[in-house]
């Protein structure tokens, strides 16, 4: 033991010398492991709020009773249910606009509501006495997460609020009775909740009441946690990522510290010390490194899920419309894994210089960069290996279908392309050297080539980030152009409005059918419908010239809207015809309705599938469609009197909306949906940058002996210094400009494949060169900022630490 | 009779708090409630409708009963009221009655019991004078024709039902003091009325299988706005029929720190209500049997006048595990006279 110790004492000196590659080591496994569990806890957060929102009033565990349609109808059904021996608590939901939020209000009584259906405190634990303190009785009191609590501090005409952790955000808990009074519902309730512990009922339910409730089928709570699969799953890939590219720095640090302690460890050889003893001192070290790491990473991790829950809930919230609290709670589980992923990674990373210790002979040479020697072998093997992971890339994405394949194509991608960036490099310094005529130039070209395996691992890392930065961007951005103009030829009518019953939307029908700046009425209706289990949406349409003249279609058949009209054929969105390989002129079974499909058309940011059918023929096949929203058009120039009218006229409140605030909503809706993905990219941005820091830092000092000579042979530090600097610049300048290349068969990747297989769309493929420009200038200064400090101490260093060089015993 | 102090103690323990809340002031505010005061007339049909005015008040039956084969059994319906606020104008949901249900029925083996909770102001609860009915859910106590008896009695519950009609020619019994019920000697009192002559048919279900029964019922309606004293903890409350065709109404109201609150009331046949004298009651435990944790006076020894009767329990689990729990259940009574009744305890800690 005392000699594992005196060995383990010799090995650690490495570490007081090299502060700088401890930095980096312990850097890069804190930052890989910090990015690892930040995106675990984003996802585990996301996660259990869905659970929440399943749990809501009970879910699927807890019937629920209500109109097909699901007006609201009176509390005179609730208690004459109940005087029937009916076990039911009545429930009134609705929304509110509380200054810029809308607020979910949930309206429940609590004397009668199931226990499974609790949704606070008594459902989770021992009941607080004053909990309820207040609730059943004016001025009423609400119950709201935490976020929403502060969000609404100081609104008036809300009732007092009381913070609730485990509450859905922007949703308030009320009691029924306040509900109603928010809602403007006096007497009316959504649902009644059946307690499912409560003995069955004997008389039947149309015997009790005459309001014909019926059982209401609740949405299959897996939906949610299957939509958004694919989202956390991107997520889950650019946490990987940004590991991988922190592992790069750790193994690079880790390789640097094997080499430089080869003295050192040829020494304790030859004092006796076991290879096995020595590894196992190595493996010591590493542990208790990785673990400090680790557990710093997983604080790090906590810091960055935090700073970006609220841009995961924003995307969240606009892709699917999953309420996720913008803030993190902390688990005990993530501690674990996380720290078991940095132990692991170092590991990993350290593999081959354990093993290489072990199989040292005890008189290893002591000679440095010995394991440099073989630089051109090892590119050639690494070379090859890219090769192969290119390859395996391209037939990932051509020749499989899933969205984990789409990401393992990925993933090859990058790797392949992130080992063959040495070799190309290589290449492209040789071709300068070759070009070089003056002596110094060559000597820049072959000393860049000596340099390369030192930075090639750095270099690696903002290739990476460079190439996922361009692919994501692109992808982005495509998007971005093709959501606008959909969203232009798709939003036609100049007004909508969905009407709160159907009295009133008759009413309103008679009120607009008199006024002459309304030139047509664009009713639909919509149905909820399953296809081999998976949720699709029907729409019904009137057949109208704007339809006809606007509706962007990816494929459609001659005739289509007459036969679409005539009730013998449907258009189906891109989502839905990907999933089921719909093509036009194919056959289709939708609920009761069987007939062709007449075309396809894009449905972006539509999780479900969607099929569009006429007005009439969803009328007739699908009993439970209700009334959707309506289009109106008007003159040109009327749509604001129109909008000003109708809602003087009726209580519409936020379910008027003109067709320019409906594109501003969904337009901010898309960009929340890709806020978590800019900010991830700026962070793996931020890791490439600290990786050719450390590496610039590292390889500084060692490099002395190649610039000593030329300082002897009369360049001036600060000459040597500029050269330094445009040595590095240049490597980045080319790693960058490789990126571009990269970066697009990445985007490629993500519009085909991965977008296909996660959402269900494809987009056109759009080029931005400015983008590009943008990225490499942003390379560029990384690598010159990363440069700066190591290029400045070479600047002013003391001539006699390049005279030392000499002196020295090399 | 004492289930004022029931309904204190249910509602201040009930696991919904927000009726435990309305306790919390109890002390303080109880003077803005209608008050408690001797001579006060009491007249029906007026008085057998809610106080809305009063804080507390209960409908509360149990009946004594055998089935065909003469096998005993209990039964228990009770309906207790609860006003949040004084001067409660609030509508619909923003009423402040509150409604609770208890319904059990007790064999030699067997102890049934369910529990309903309501609001008033809605119609899920509820109760009127004229033409009577009290309710909650599909529970209810109602005429049956034209007068106010014959009445009709219902409750349901996971494993029971009972279905049962009360009758009786009888007028109302007023216990205490003229229907005033004094309930410690500090002024704690509630206006406490009976009907212990009803006779009783129906059907009783249990686990399903529904047989006839007959037997005697007993009815207490009372109201107040004050509680018991602070330091009384629980009570053991009897009503008996007696083979002479009198009853009797007593009570004990436990302290931590003074003797126990004795009260009780003789009623002949033909009704006649007499206040018993402290020194006419004797009240002493005979065996006690664990109950839920608890150890519970099952078995007494009743002194009253110069009766000394043995009352023992049909069955000594007969635990109503509702909000607030309790032992309510038949008796059987020996001893220099005959008879049958009804004990309720409250008030047993666990462990004690």
């Amino acid at each position: 033991m005392t000699r594992a110790r005196h060995a383990l004492a010799a090995l650690l000196s490495h570490w007081r010398r090299k502060p700088l590659q401890l930095v980096a080591l312990l850097g890069g496994l804190m930052i890989a492991t910090a990015l690892w569990s930040g995106v675990q806890a984003l996802n585990a957060q996301a996660r259990d709020a869905y659970d929440r929102a399943a749990r809501t009033l009970g879910g699927d565990a807890v019937p629920s009773y209500a109109l097909p349609g699901g007006e609201r109808f009176g509390q005179d059904a609730f208690v004459a249910l109940r005087r029937a021996g009916w076990a039911v608590s009545p429930v009134l939901e609705g929304s509110i606009r509380v200054g810029e939020r809308r607020v979910r209000v949930i309206g429940i009584e609590p004397l009668t509501v199931p226990a499974q259906a609790r949704m606070t405190g008594a459902a989770s634990g021992p009941v607080d006495g004053t909990l309820f303190e207040g609730f059943m009785a004016p001025p009423w009191r609400a119950f709201a997460h935490p976020e929403t609590v502060a969000a609404l501090a100081g609104e008036a005409d809300l009732p007092p609020l009381t913070a609730q952790g485990d509450l859905t955000p922007d949703t308030l808990l009320v009691d029924i009775g306040a509900a109603q009074a928010l809602l403007g519902a006096p007497g009316q309730v959504s649902r009644l909740l059946l307690d499912p512990d409560a003995p069955a009922p004997t008389v039947a339910l149309e015997v009790a009441t005459d309001v014909p409730l019926a059982r209401a089928e609740t949405e299959a709570q897996g939906d949610l946690d299957r939509l958004t699969r694919s989202f956390h799953l991107n997520l889950t890939a650019f946490g990987l990522l940004a590991f991988l590219v922190g592992l790069f720095i750790v193994y690079s640090a880790i390789a640097l510290a094997f080499e430089q302690r080869l003295p050192v460890m040829r020494t304790l050889r030859a004092l006796g010390i076991s290879a096995r003893m020595l590894t196992g001192v190595l493996l010591a070290e590493l542990l208790t490194l990785s673990l400090l790491a680790g557990i710093a990473g997983v604080a790090g991790g906590y810091l960055i899920a935090s700073a970006l829950m609220p841009d995961v809930a924003a995307s969240l919230g606009g892709l699917y419309g999953a309420e996720v609290p913008g803030t993190l709670s902390l688990r005990p589980a993530w501690w674990a894994s996380g720290v078991a992923i940095s132990v692991g990674g170092a590991l990993a990373a350290a593999a081959y210089s354990l093993a290489k210790t072990y199989r040292m002979p005890p008189l290893a040479s002591a000679r440095r960069h010995a394991w440099r020697a073989a630089q051109g072998t090892w590119l050639r093997a690494q070379g090859a290996l890219a090769v192969a992971l290119l390859l395996a890339a391209a037939i990932f994405m051509n020749c499989t279908t899933g969205l984990v394949a789409g990401f393992a194509g990925l993933a090859a991608l990058l790797l392949g392309a992130a080992l063959a960036l040495p070799p190309a490099l290589a290449l492209i310094l040789r071709a300068g050297q070759a070009l070089a005529r003056r002596p110094l130039a060559q000597w820049f070209w072959a000393d860049a080539q000596q340099q390369l395996s030192g930075l090639s691992l750095a270099l690696m890392a903002l290739l990476l980030a460079l190439g996922a930065n361009i692919g994501v961007g692109t992808m982005v951005n495509g998007f971005r152009d093709t959501f606008t103009n959909w969203l232009d030829q798709r939003l036609v009518a100049e007004v909508y409005y969905n009407a709160r019953s159907d009295a009133q939307d008759a009413e309103i029908a008679a009120w607009l059918g008199t006024r002459d700046d309304v030139t047509a009425l664009l009713p639909t209706l919509t149905a909820e419908e399953r296809m081999d289990g998976l949720p699709v949406g029907i729409v019904g349409f009137r057949d109208h010239p704007t339809y006809r003249g606007s509706w962007p279609m990816i494929d459609i058949a001659p005739n289509a809207f007459d036969r679409v009209a005539a009730g013998t054929a449907a258009f189906a969105s891109e989502q839905l015809a990907n999933r089921f390989g719909l093509s036009v002129g194919q056959e289709m079974t939708v609920g009761g309705w069987r007939g062709t499909v007449a075309g396809i058309y894009p449905d972006y940011g539509n999780p479900k599938g969607q099929v569009s059918l006429a007005y009439d023929t969803v009328a007739d096949a699908f009993p439970d469609a209700r009334r959707g929203g309506t289009g109106l058009r008007v003159v040109p120039g009327a749509t604001a009197a129109v909008v000003a009218a109708l809602g003087a006229r009726f209580d519409l409140g936020d379910n008027l909306i003109d067709q320019k605030s409906l594109k501003a909503y969904s337009t901010e809706v898309f960009e929340d949906t890709f806020a978590v993905t800019a900010a991830l990219n700026v962070l793996t941005m931020g890791v490439a940058g600290f990786a050719l820091f450390m590496s610039l830092l590292t390889l500084s000092e060692m490099r002395l002996p190649q610039l000593a000579p030329l300082w002897a042979a009369g360049i001036t530090r600060r000459g040597l210094a500029g050269l330094e600097m445009a040595k590095t610049l240049a490597m980045a300048l080319f790693t960058a400009l490789l990126a571009i290349p990269l970066g697009l068969a990445v985007a490629w990747c993500l519009v085909a494949v991965v977008n296909v297989q996660a959402f269900g769309w494809r987009l056109p493929f759009h080029l931005f060169p400015m983008q590009w420009a943008a990225l490499v200038l942003l390379a560029v200064a990384t690598a010159g900022l990363a440069a700066l400090w190591p290029i400045d101490s070479l600047r002013r260093m003391p001539p006699v630490r390049l005279v030392r060089v000499f002196t020295d015993e090399r | 009779m004492n289930a004022s102090a029931i309904l204190f103690a249910v509602l201040a323990l009930l696991p919904l708090p927000a009726l435990a809340q309305g306790f919390a002031g109890l002390g303080t505010e109880s003077e803005a409630y209608a008050p408690v005061r001797p001579g006060t007339p009491i007249t029906f049909p007026d008085d057998h409708g809610p106080h809305p005015g009063h804080r507390i008040e209960w409908w509360y039956i149990t009946a004594n009963l055998t089935d065909a084969d003469g096998a005993p059994l209990g039964v228990q319906w009770t309906l207790f009221r609860q006003a949040n606020a004084p001067d409660d104008a609030g509508e619909g949901w923003e009423s402040q009655q509150y409604w609770m249900g208890h319904a059990a029925v007790t064999t030699a083996d067997a102890h049934h019991h369910a529990e309903r909770l309501g609001r008033g102001g809605v119609g899920q609860a509820g109760a009127r004078a004229a033409p009577f009915e009290a309710w909650i859910d599909d529970w209810s106590f109602e005429s049956a024709g034209e007068g106010w008896s014959p009445l009709r009695l219902r409750a349901k519950g996971a494993d029971f039902a009972y279905d049962l009609t009360l009758s009786t020619d009888a007028p109302m019994v007023l216990q205490g003091d003229g229907g005033y019920s004094r309930k410690s000697d500090r002024g704690q009192a509630s206006y406490y009325v009976s009907q212990p002559f009803f006779t009783v048919s129906g059907t009783v279900t249990l686990d399903g299988a529904a047989r006839e029964v007959r037997g005697r019922g007993w009815m207490d309606r009372e109201w107040s706005s004050q509680p018991l004293a602070p330091d009384q903890t629980g009570w053991d409350w009897f009503s008996l029929h007696l083979e002479s065709g009198a009853k009797v109404m007593l009570f004990r109201l436990r302290s931590d720190d003074r003797p126990p609150y004795v009260a009780g009331n003789w009623i002949d046949p033909d009704g006649t209500s007499t206040p018993l004298r402290p020194d006419e009651i004797g009240m002493e435990p005979l065996a006690t049997a664990e109950v839920h944790g608890r150890t519970v006076p099952v078995d007494w020894r009743l002194r009253i006048r110069d009766l000394d009767l043995t009352a023992r329990a049909l069955n000594r689990q007969s635990w109503n595990g509702t909000s607030f729990p309790y032992w309510e259940g038949p008796i059987e009574i020996d001893g220099t006279e005959g008879g049958i009744g009804y004990l309720e305890m409250t008030g047993y800690a666990p462990g004690e």
